[in-house]
């Protein structure tokens, strides 16, 4: 177990810069989810970390201990790959031990390690057989199972659970949060899944363009996104924005639409009267309105989900969309009148920061 | 498509492969047939398909009577350790090639087309020169060593094609889990690449086990030649004795055809897994 | 000082990394020494060799004599001859070897039973050494011990069986003959690793979309083998135009040098004539040819390939 700390690290190919200045300290034990869209910089930072890829300018220490020096083995960490990374020509049995014989660990204490690893994952009856003929499921818990007994300082997770099926994904999700639960190991895990991020990270780091956007719990990201890229990245469907104009006058608590429709915020924000600004919305946030108030839209379409249905909407021809649980009875007309809760509004700046309202 | 259609189609195509495979087999089944014809015979049915009567004396007397077998010890040593000696640089070199990004990689590139560009007969003097200044004509090891490096830049090539068709992930797992890079080469990387080396010594053994320039030249010795020269002594000394020329040629074809069968399914699959990509 | 240096991450050397930027040349430079000392510093002497005369069993030859083999050249029949030659078996049996090697790999594409010993067999001649091929195949042609001036004849082609390799007008075709059938399974071989690696899909898309097999084959094959067709074909005329061991052994560039190229030609004033200065000057005409057609040929390839995208 270890705390791992990136110190104003920076990663360039050629000329090109892939990573810029990026801070960030694990603690001990820690479940740390680095999530963005692909080409972020996120799995350069996990090779970082691994020591498979170079770090052009900075530090990264592990346990307190610089790594820049250190080959990957000698960092005495374990990585679970997204295409599993199993060895073809070996048993299960023999993947999950390369590690410890490499390390000349006593045969007694590998083979009570790899029966160890194997029970926990339900490996047992697998130990024999070679990768082919596992199951993608299987795979996976192989990889997993040859992270796990070496007992490493730090686990690192390479979009693990990709490349499989959405049920299998789902089951896998909680195993990796149960066995986080027994073993407390430091873990990274890199995802471009926000659901994975939001289930099993203590907390989440956002990428984008090889910036951290805005490091903090699941919840800290999903109520107070920093900035728009986390607000859009963060929850599914996706939050809804509109363009407004800031209004001071007043109690200064209220933006204008476009179209001149006044929005109620719940605090005043620290801005001048004019200032442009985005209004952000989930769309689970969004109320149907029953009688007469709130702003006309035209139904687009409607996806039921089973849980409830997702509502397409067109605001001043703009795309918007609304999550509700239930049925679609009631929402069957081709318009109806939605109610943008004030205290559920977020508010960002001409740069897409988020405005912290008073 | 209609049955009749596909059947038709399915004739063609087996038709078309009977071709092939007659011209491809019949010039080898004519040395076969040269071979077991008794030399009156020669001559007289020349052109007849199968001698009105089969000898195998020719066989007989070349494993008896002439230096064959001393030339075939000969050429299993050279063909067998080129073989090796190349394929070991052409999979370290191969690898290199395959894995790292390093100054000077096009230059290696360059350098080993070069080596593919010009007519041989130009550097037959040179390395003669070379060779006998450090007293290695008429010596196994000088040829062992020529063909090495004339067969190591196609080797390496075929070598890195075979590399690039392994996940990079594998290696990087083992490097993980605390292995060097080169002993990750070796655990995981080596293994897995079998195929590929089976194909690269079964290609090189075949090329040097054939090749007659530079055995001619630098070899003089009958106790240290090759049987490409060696067959060549058939034609000089023994006034030209066909049958038994053939009957040696036919010998000496079988290991080496014997290679081929076993790899040529390697090589296909070699070239597919990476180096006809770029 | 020292901890400010530190904390910037300071310019340290450690040792893996240093161990890390010479591992790339560890691995290659066994293969480098090799092909340096015994391709390279030979081709430099031997093109050294192109501006001195060299000739072998003469104690008295040796020293610059600029160049005097070039202008040799201009007034050497022999070269002008085997210059045009050369360019006729090349074309020749490349065109022939990658025409029929392409209609084999195409062949033994789809699966078929038995297809791993077919394949096999055909692709046999691969095995057989040059000379041995160039041995053969005389014999071949030879009316007494051969069949197939016997064959021409009965087809007509041949009013009477006769040997083609001593005919000045025909006698090209028989090394030509002996090439294509050597060289056929170099281009199948890599012409159906090439098919291969195409993906099926696309041909089931393309079927789904109407395509008949002609269009499937110039809309999806044509465009994936482009790459590899270049790549061979380039690779291998290099070779053909380089490779004497045929004709030396098959018609020692005669009847009358009608089937003298220029790579049998090297081979003759230098083994024959024991010129090696001579020799290496033509060879390095050779070169430089063929190094104007490579280039020409990247060129090309680079031109059209800037049009796909």
């Amino acid at each position: 177990m270890a705390s791992i700390v990136i110190d104003r690290v920076r990663k360039s190919y050629a000329d090109v810069a892939v990573l810029h200045d990026v801070d960030l300290t694990i603690d001990d034990g820690e479940f740390i989810v680095l999530v963005g869209p692909s080409g972020c910089g996120k799995s350069t930072l996990l090779r970082m970390i691994a020591g498979l890829d170079d770090v052009t300018e900075g530090e990264i220490r592990i346990a307190g201990r610089p790594v820049g020096h250190l080959s990957p083995k000698d960092r005495d960490i374990a990585m679970v790959f997204q295409s599993y990374a199993l060895y073809p020509h070996m048993s299960v049995r023999d993947n999950m031990s390369y590690g410890l014989k490499l390390r000349r660990t006593p045969k007694e204490k590998i083979a009570s390690a790899v029966s160890g690893a194997a029970r926990t994952l339900g490996l047992d009856a697998l130990l024999d057989r070679r990768p082919k003929a596992l199951s993608g499921g299987q795979r996976q818990r192989v990889a997993m199972g040859r992270a796990t007994v070496r007992s490493p300082k730090a686990f690192l997770f390479d979009e693990p659970l990709s490349n499989l099926d959405a049920r299998l994904r789902e089951q896998m999700r909680s195993e990796i949060k149960r066995l986080h639960g027994q073993l407390k190991a430091t873990s990274v895990y890199v995802t471009h899944d926000q659901i994975e991020a939001m289930t099993l990270a203590d907390r989440i780091v956002a990428l984008q363009g090889g910036r951290v956007q805005q490091v903090g719990t699941p919840l800290e990201l999903y109520h107070t996104p920093a900035n728009l890229f986390v607000a859009g990245f963060m929850g599914s469907p996706g939050m809804n924005f509109l363009s407004a104009t800031y209004l001071a006058e007043g109690d200064g608590k209220a933006v204008m639409l476009p179209d001149g429709t006044r929005l109620a915020l719940a605090g005043r924000p620290p801005l001048a009267t004019g200032t442009r600004v985005t209004i952000g919305v989930r769309p689970e946030h969004v109320a149907i309105a029953s009688g007469g108030d709130g702003l006309a839209v035209t139904v687009d379409l409607v996806e039921p989900t089973g849980l409830g249905f997702i509502l397409h909407l067109r605001l001043h021809d703009l795309p918007f969309k609304i999550f509700r649980q239930g049925d679609t009875s009631g929402v069957d007309r081709p318009q109806v009148r939605v109610v943008l809760p004030a205290a559920r509004l977020h508010l960002f700046d001409g740069d897409g920061r988020r405005v912290a309202l008073a | 498509m209609t049955a009749s259609a596909r059947r038709l189609k399915g004739g063609l195509r087996a038709a078309a492969l009977s071709l092939y495979l007659a011209f491809a087999l019949f010039p080898l089944f004519w040395l076969l047939k040269v071979s077991v014809t008794p030399n009156i015979l020669l001559y007289s049915e020349g052109i007849r398909m199968w001698p009105s009567r089969m000898t195998l004396d020719h066989y007989a007397y070349v494993l008896t009577h002439s230096q064959f077998p001393v030339f075939f010890r000969n050429s299993s040593i050279v063909a067998g350790g080129t073989a090796v000696c190349v394929t070991l640089l052409a999979a370290l070199a191969g690898y290199a090639m395959s894995r790292f990004r390093f100054r000077g990689k096009a230059v290696i590139v360059v350098l080993m087309l070069i080596t593919q560009m010009f007519p041989l007969a130009m550097l037959v003097a040179p390395i003669f020169r070379m060779m006998a200044s450090v007293g290695l004509t008429n010596n196994l090891l000088g040829l062992v060593v020529v063909y090495t490096a004339f067969n190591v830049p196609f080797a390496t090539f075929l070598m890195q094609s075979f590399f690039d068709g392994i996940p990079k992930d594998l290696e990087e797992a083992a490097m993980i889990d605390g292995a060097t890079r080169f002993v990750a080469f070796r655990h995981i990387v080596l293994p897995l690449t079998l195929p590929g080396i089976a194909a690269t010594l079964g290609f090189v053994f075949t090329a040097a086990w054939s090749e007659l320039l530079f055995a001619l030249m630098l070899i003089s010795d009958n106790q240290v030649s090759t049987f490409p020269v060696g067959l060549l002594t058939f034609v000089s000394k023994f006034s030209v004795d066909f049958g038994q020329m053939m009957a040696a040629a036919v010998m000496a074809l079988v290991p080496a055809g014997f290679f081929f069968l076993l790899i040529q399914r390697y090589l296909v699959q070699g070239l597919t897994a990476g180096a006809v990509k770029g | 000082m020292t901890a400010s240096l530190l904390a910037h991450g300071g310019p340290r050397k450690p040792p893996l990394r240093l161990f890390q930027r010479v591992e790339p040349y560890l691995y290659t430079a066994p293969s480098l020494v090799l092909i340096v000392a015994l391709i390279l510093v030979p081709l430099a002497l031997g093109v050294s060799y192109a501006f001195q005369d060299v000739q072998l069993l003469d104690p008295l030859s040796g020293g610059y004599v600029g160049l005097d083999h070039f202008r040799d050249m201009a007034g050497d029949k022999a070269f002008r001859g085997a210059l045009a030659n050369t360019l006729w078996w090349t074309a020749a049996s490349v065109v022939l070897q990658f025409l029929l090697g392409l209609v084999l790999a195409l062949l033994l594409d789809k699966p078929f039973r038995g297809r791993g010993l077919v394949q096999a067999l055909v692709f046999l001649p691969w095995a057989v050494p040059s000379f041995l091929v160039g041995l053969n195949w005389a014999w071949l042609f030879n009316p007494v011990v051969g069949p197939i001036p016997g064959w021409l004849t009965a087809l007509g082609l041949m009013s009477a069986p006769t040997n083609i390799l001593s005919d000045p007008a025909l006698a090209m075709w028989g090394p030509i003959a002996a090439n294509v059938w050597g060289g056929i399974p170099f281009f199948a071989i890599t012409l159906l690793a090439a098919l291969q690696s195409i993906p099926r899909d696309l041909y089931d898309a393309a079927a789904i979309d109407g395509a008949s097999a002609l269009q499937r084959f110039w809309s999806i094959t044509v465009p994936f083998l482009a790459p590899t067709v270049v790549t061979t074909v380039l690779l291998r005329t290099i070779w053909i135009a380089n490779f004497a061991d045929l004709i030396v052994v098959m018609t020692n560039g005669g009847p009358a040098d009608h089937t003298q190229i220029l790579s049998s030609y090297i081979f003759t004033v230098a083994f024959k004539q024991l010129d090696f200065g001579y020799a290496s000057a033509v060879a390095l005409v050779l070169l430089a040819l063929l190094s104007l057609y490579t280039l020409s040929i990247l060129m090309l390839r680079r031109l059209v390939l800037k049009d796909h995208r």
